[in-house]
């Protein structure tokens, strides 16, 4: 379980977050929605114990145990953030290399890995540069996912793909978070996505939490006019992924 | 049993040579400080208390003194008047009496005057000395058509042009810069008329030029002596009573100005004039050429690799530290900034109180003026890594030595490497320097060259030179190819 309570985070002057609290249940998928500079991303960075917040207190607690963040942890950002030097499949096994794994063990959760993103092994002895931008996104979840952290944190994962790319790896996401049944939460600026995503929906708007709900809650009671002009911006999608989600 | 006879013949060998101390003998970077120092040498060789190593064409009088006071050598060639001017620094100090005391005070003897003075002076050609009635400087005054070539030295020192003209009311149609030894051709073509030149030059024996009396006793007097370590006299008697009775009064300026030439225009060896001086006909001291250039080569190429290995395990922390703490960045890069503007010879001779002369000050200098670079591209290849990179290090748990080792400094090192590519460059330059502290590479030829202004010897110290920074170069670029990972050499090449 994740929870913020009251978290404050300044800039210089600019308020990014304003007394955010909310809660992500085990095994559920937690969409942050908002446009660019709404601190949705600010939010996952205090998560991850990156940003240090200004005020209130964040808590994760992993089947009762508050451990080591960072090992508890996958994340994804936009455009992967692969490390370019590296092949992918040295990429994905990163994190298990520092926590000092065997060979024999990170061959075999790397094949794993692999099975499960639907992922041409020979993919993995390329470096970056030569992969698509689908095949890095699904490089760089492998590499959030080795070392089998409770808790998901994507940021803006399918931001720079194109839209039959991005379609595809909705659907790959679904899948293996229902398979997964990871605590995971996903920023992202396009409703669509978001509804494809996500059981709860939280939409922010310039640090404050605008509304919290399910689709049917935002769509059917906006709690603001705001949630209605948001939505309605990206209607005729709304309406695709109505029979989708069904 | 063979062993053991192997190994008293080596000790015994080894006893002998250390039965003959070395004494240490210094010159500065001019031809006539080279030939003095050859016949104090081979006079000493031949006393056989001590065994003369040589340590010439030491850069000015301030690393020369510098190296005698330091203890780095014990004996070299000098001149009144520079020990007055620069060495004391009491213009106004004329016996040499003075001088004895005030170098007494510094643990420094003075042997009797040699017989000549090298003070500076001023030449025409003998037929307008015959049409004009040029006898001395103060005949000069009654003339102001003439035009003046003058060494920059001259041009710019109280005791040269600036105090001359004050001191005769001179005034001349032209006064230009020169460089000094092409004052003569200029003089002897009738370029200019009126030249100034040190009273021994090699090239007043050959050309019909006239030496202007200084009837006004304007010039300092420059006698020369010899300067050496007070332990000398005492650990070596013999040596130093040879060294007083076979030079002193024994040169005077006419024997001294031909032994000049010999160098100068003949193109023989410092040793070989020295030994014509000592009256045997053929020097048994080698001299250098040819074999001498893969010893030099080595010299040369030991300055650069050492100097470089310590700025590369020097400058690579002092980098990583930079790009750590931006605090620390400020201090230390205007540190190794402020480090690289101190003039290459002035860095050279601060090396001299602490590491005396020879290799090591010369590594410590060149090693100081190779941190720059690298310092510098380290820091930048690290602080401008793309933040979310290093970011993620954070969230996939690498930390420390890790973070470094597998993230960092490979994606730095096409930077990181470009700055040892020009550190590496520029040393090997810079190493020509070290010749003026005994330091050898190179420079030695280059700096003899100067002394002889023989073009020859300078571009036979300074091709080779070239050629080698040319070869680094290339070698780094192979370097590159195990240095920085394959992925980023690729990514470069497909930028490009």
């Amino acid at each position: 379980m994740i929870a913020l309570r009251h978290v404050t985070k300044r800039f210089g002057d600019r308020v990014a977050l304003d007394d955010i609290s909310l809660t992500v249940e085990p095994g559920r998928t937690h969409v942050l929605l908002g446009s660019s500079g709404s601190g949705k991303s600010t939010i996952l960075r205090i998560v991850l114990g990156l940003l240090r917040p200004d005020g209130g207190d964040v808590s994760i607690d992993t089947d009762g145990a508050a451990g080591l963040p960072t090992r508890q942890i996958g994340y994804v950002v936009q455009e992967g953030a692969l490390y370019p030097h590296l092949t992918a499949a040295r990429n994905v096994m990163l994190p298990a290399r520092a926590a000092g794994w065997t060979a024999e063990r990170q061959a075999a959760r790397l094949d794993a890995l692999a099975t499960l993103m639907e992922l041409e092994p020979d993919l993995l002895r390329h470096f970056p540069h030569q992969l698509s931008g689908g095949q890095q996104q699904r490089v760089s979840l492998m590499r959030a996912l080795m070392l089998d952290p409770p808790i998901l944190l994507l940021d803006e994962p399918l931001g720079a793909l194109d839209p039959i790319t991005r379609a595809n790896l909705q659907a790959q996401l679904v899948r293996i978070f229902g398979e997964l049944r990871k605590t995971v939460v996903v920023v992202t600026h396009d409703v669509r996505e978001a509804f494809v995503l996500g059981s709860v929906i939280t939409l922010l708007s310039h640090g404050r939490i605008v509304q919290q709900g399910t689709l049917a809650d935002l769509a059917q009671r906006p709690a603001d006019p705001f949630v209605s002009e948001f939505l309605g911006a990206q209607a005729p999608p709304l309406a695709m992924t109505r029979d989708l989600r069904r | 049993m063979v062993g053991g006879a192997v190994l008293v013949v080596l000790l015994a060998a080894g006893a002998t040579r250390a039965e003959r101390p070395a004494l240490r003998v210094g010159s500065k970077s001019f031809t006539e400080s080279y030939i003095l120092a050859e016949i104090v040498a081979q006079i000493i060789d031949e006393t056989g208390e001590a065994r003369a190593e040589r340590r010439l064409g030491l850069g000015g009088t301030g690393l020369t003194w510098g190296a005698l006071a330091a203890g780095a050598i014990d004996i070299y060639p000098e001149y009144s008047g520079t020990i007055a001017q620069a060495i004391l620094k009491e213009p106004t100090l004329t016996s040499l009496d003075a001088m004895r005391a005030g170098l007494g005070a510094r643990g420094v003897i003075v042997s009797a005057p040699l017989g000549f003075a090298n003070t500076y002076a001023l030449a025409v050609r003998r037929d307008d000395s015959a049409r004009l009635g040029l006898r001395a400087i103060s005949d000069l005054a009654r003339h102001p058509g003439l035009r003046a070539a003058f060494d920059a030295g001259f041009l710019e020192r109280a005791d040269g042009w600036p105090g001359l003209q004050r001191h005769y009311g001179l005034r001349f149609a032209d006064v230009r810069t020169m460089e000094h030894a092409l004052t003569y051709p200029a003089l002897a073509a009738g370029r200019v008329d009126v030249i100034d030149v040190f009273s021994t030059d090699g090239q007043l024996a050959r050309l019909d030029l006239v030496l202007l009396a200084d009837d006004g006793h304007f010039f300092p007097d420059y006698t020369a002596v010899l300067l050496a370590r007070r332990e000398v006299a005492a650990q070596y008697p013999q040596t130093w009573a040879a060294l007083e009775r076979r030079l002193g009064a024994r040169i005077d300026n006419a024997t001294m100005s031909r032994l000049n030439a010999l160098a100068d225009l003949e193109h023989r060896s410092f040793a070989e004039a020295a030994a014509t001086f000592l009256g045997r006909s053929n020097a048994q001291t080698p001299r250098r050429r040819g074999g001498e250039i893969a010893t030099l080569t080595l010299e040369h190429l030991q300055l650069v690799a050492v100097s470089l290995t310590a700025a590369i395990v020097l400058g690579l922390p002092l980098g990583i530290l930079a790009a750590r703490r931006r605090r620390v960045a400020q201090a230390e890069l205007m540190g190794v900034g402020v480090i690289q503007t101190i003039p290459a010879l002035a860095l050279l001779s601060f090396m001299i109180p602490l590491f005396g002369i020879g290799q090591v000050p010369a590594l410590v200098a060149l090693s100081l003026y190779a941190l720059l670079p690298i310092v510098r591209t380290t820091h930048a290849g690290i602080s401008t890594l793309d933040p979310r990179l290093i970011e993620m290090t954070t969230v996939l748990g690498l930390r420390g030595w890790r973070r470094l080792a597998w993230i960092e400094l490979p994606l730095a090192s096409v930077t990181i490497m470009a700055g040892i590519k020009t550190a590496a460059v520029v040393t090997v330059g810079t190493a020509t320097l070290a010749a003026f502290i005994g330091g050898g590479g190179y420079g030695t030829l280059i700096v003899t060259g100067l002394a002889l202004n023989d073009v020859r010897t300078i571009l036979a110290g300074a091709i080779p030179a070239a050629v080698m920074a040319l070869v680094i170069h290339a070698a780094f670029e192979l370097l590159d190819r195990v240095v920085v990972p394959r992925a980023l050499r690729s990514a470069e090449a497909a930028a490009r």
